[in-house]
């Protein structure tokens, strides 16, 4: 952990609004699952949220791309306000990139056939250029061998590398991570992680739900701790692991680090 | 006691790969496992009954087999009567306990096309062959599968009922009239057209790029202009006039008729019903569960029965349409209804991650429809579509409750002729009916094992 500690790099982040939560709710029917949520994220940060289960986090990240909908309060992305309105909800999946624990690949789509699908059907792309951007992006995340096969034929760590080349291939302004390495098995956590530090390391807006602490303190500008719905502490990698502040914050790092 | 054991072990050479003992591979380890091995085991008195128990029941299915093949073989072949040189139909084969092939022969044109005028019977000839290549290119893959289905979907229907049931067209003046009236704007679409094909290609720049739409609408105009006095003329001399009333359609011409329009129209038609009762929208899922609820719950007969018999009570006098329209719409309906339960079993199957993988890219909900989720649920449920593809085409037989004389129709109006009127007519002619459609039906199913194992994706 100390040796990535040391390669952390240094990098710009833009004075530039990517995503502005302000005041926002949500209820699942009677339980207030996210209470009173304020997030402004500049674009090029790189923000780790982590929390115990339950906490809220992945369903935090789910309102920003309307995967959830929120009751009160408002987010934009990008400037433009998430509404009820499809067209906005429409702009802003395209804008927002997002990788789930268990990839979602199309399984009756081959590899290349994934990352080509959405730009060609809403971006409007000419098939030739897709192909071209998704083999560039296949290239960038190291499978562009497998652009013919099925995600069954593909492991883990290769089936979620692909679905990180499928949102690239939209141009996302931001990238959402719910839980990446959640249901992989370790020997391929490192090839996924080495992927999206590699992006963080472009400049790519990045918002990860995740408890790989070795990446917090690696890329990481922000580490925000999540428990009951409420953000309950937010700080720089460095003075959130060394330093934190909340009871609780200390008790999830004590039982995530203690072993 | 050793208190250690010398775990270590270094393989210095492979182990030999050698064959299978004979005991698991040729004919006879086949017919040890698959027939003696449950007969005998005798190691304890348990095991010993149920041996004695598969003992008697293998002898005693082996001899039901032979004997239902022997008595099948008997009757179609050695007790048969082939042939009828004198012309003596019934009488021919009085003296035999067996099948009575010339009847069939005799009967063979009713059975294909029931009681379609002889002189106009290539019209569905030319019909069916045209679907029977459609078919086979469709379902062996070869190259334009996607314009052949189109094509199939589209332009054949049209083409299917022009030939069947006959059009009348007239026009006016002879072929050298026509034709010097229309040569003028033959050319021009021709040039036109010639003009879209090297313009559509990159090679010319953009400029002539743009005008491909252009030239491509006028070539179709021109073309359209043209080409209609010429193609109502062909089709005149080819067809001729006459129409072939659909009461006149009979036999298995019918029997394809009703199962293709039934299963090229309640397949779309289901899937839009079982997304219906998905949907979020209450008017849309209530209406979507109350049709499928409502035609699940009576049965096709008296479907059949309302549309020909009460119908026209309900109906203005002198408004009417055709029966077998009605029949088949009846058919449809119902088969949608099927289809819809069969369908939405596959949509249940699908996860969740797969709708919120195309949400997240930005695709629409009908996109996500067409390109995620419908595939990947017609695909899950290809037995189950395919069985009610073969429950449609097998329900088709109950049109002839409403006098359309379908395959089994014909058949029931052929044996009441009393020239062939002899005691094996009838166990002869249900047995040829019942292996057409077991041909019909068997092809179906053996061609959704194979779709199954080709979009079989999962374990590959």
């Amino acid at each position: 952990m100390s040796e990535q500690a040391t390669a952390r790099k240094e990098l710009a982040v833009s004075d530039e609004v990517a995503i502005d939560i302000r005041g926002m709710n949500k209820w699942y029917g009677t339980f207030h699952v996210l209470r009173d949520i304020n997030l402004t994220v500049y674009q090029g940060e790189r923000i780790v949220i982590c929390g115990p289960s339950g906490s809220g986090k992945s369903t935090l990240i789910r309102c920003i791309n309307a995967l959830e909908e929120h009751q009160k309060g408002s987010i934009e992305v990008d400037g433009t306000k998430l509404t009820n309105d499809l067209k906005n909800i429409d702009k802003i999946r395209s804008e927002v990139g997002m990788c789930f624990q268990h990839f979602n690949l199309f399984p009756h789509l081959t590899i290349l056939e994934n990352c080509t699908l959405a730009p060609i059907w809403v971006r409007k792309e000419p098939k030739k250029q897709a192909i071209e951007t998704a083999m560039h992006f296949l290239e960038k995340v190291k499978i562009p061998d497998q652009a013919k096969k099925y995600p069954g034929q593909l492991s883990g760590g290769q089936q979620q590398r692909v679905a990180i080349a499928r949102s690239l291939c939209m141009k996302p302004r931001v990238m959402l991570f719910d839980e990446p390495t959640s249901a992989l098995d370790p020997e391929m956590i490192k090839e996924v992680l080495d992927t999206m530090i590699e992006l963080a390391e472009e400049g790519m807006t990045m918002l990860c739900v995740t408890h790989e602490m070795g990446f917090a303190r690696q890329v990481a500008n922000r580490v925000i701790f999540m428990d009951q719905g409420q953000i309950v502490e937010q700080n720089e990698p460095e003075a959130f692991f060394n330093n934190p502040q909340s009871d609780r914050t200390k008790l999830f790092l004590s039982q995530i680090l203690g072993h | 006691m050793t208190t250690h054991h010398n775990a270590a072990f270094v393989r210095t050479e492979d182990a030999p790969l050698m064959e299978a003992p004979s005991s698991q591979i040729g004919p006879r380890a086949w017919l040890w496992k698959n027939i003696f091995a449950s007969m005998a085991d005798y190691a304890t008195p348990g095991k010993a009954v149920i041996s004695l128990l598969m003992t008697v029941i293998t002898i005693f299915t082996g001899y039901a087999l032979i004997w239902m093949i022997w008595t099948v073989l008997d009757f179609a072949l050695f007790s048969a009567t082939f042939f009828d040189p004198e012309g003596l139909k019934r009488d021919a084969c009085l003296d035999e306990a067996g099948a009575c092939w010339p009847y069939v022969k005799a009967k063979w044109y009713q059975f294909m096309y029931g009681f379609y005028p002889p002189e106009e019977v290539w019209r569905v000839n030319v019909c069916m062959g045209m679907l029977a290549i459609g078919i086979a290119w469709l379902v062996f893959p070869l190259p334009h599968r996607g314009k052949v289905a189109l094509f199939m979907l589209f332009a054949y229907p049209v083409i299917a009922f022009v030939l069947l049931n006959g059009m009348p067209i007239e026009h006016e003046g002879d072929i050298g009239q026509i034709v010097s009236g229309v040569w003028f704007p033959l050319i021009l679409a021709g040039i036109a057209f010639a003009g879209w094909w090297l313009a559509r290609s990159d090679r010319y720049g953009d400029v002539v790029n743009a005008m491909a739409p252009a030239l491509l609408m006028a070539a179709i105009v021109l073309g359209i202009f043209a080409g209609l006095p010429l193609v109502t003329m062909a089709l005149d001399l080819a067809l001729g006039t006459e129409v072939v009333e659909t009461n006149k359609w009979g036999g298995l011409t019918i029997t394809l008729v009703v199962a293709i329009f039934g299963i090229v129209i309640s397949l779309p038609v289901g899937m839009l019903l079982a997304l219906g009762r998905q949907s979020n929208a209450p008017i849309i899922r209530y209406s979507s569960i109350i049709f499928i609820e409502v035609v699940r719950g009576i049965p096709l007969i008296s479907v059949l029965f309302f549309a020909s018999a009460m119908l026209p009570y309900f109906l203005e006098p002198g408004v009417d349409f055709n029966k077998l329209l009605r029949a088949m719409i009846g058919v449809v309906l119902f088969a949608s209804a099927y289809m819809a339960e069969v369908i939405r079993g596959g949509l249940q199957a699908i996860p969740k991650g797969q709708y919120e993988g195309g949400m997240s890219l930005g695709l629409s909900f009908w996109q996500q429809m067409r390109l995620i989720i419908m595939p990947q649920a017609l695909t899950t449920v290809i037995p189950g579509i395919v069985n009610t593809f073969i429950g449609l085409f097998k329900d088709t037989t109950l049109v002839l409750i409403i006098s359309i004389f379908d395959l089994l129709g014909i058949l029931s109006a052929t044996l009441k002729d009393p020239e062939w009127s002899t005691p094996t007519t009838a166990y002869t002619g249900y047995l040829v009916i019942a292996l057409i459609y077991w041909i019909f039906c068997f092809s179906m199913s053996r061609y959704s094992v194979y779709m199954e194992n080709k979009l079989d994706r999962s374990h590959r």
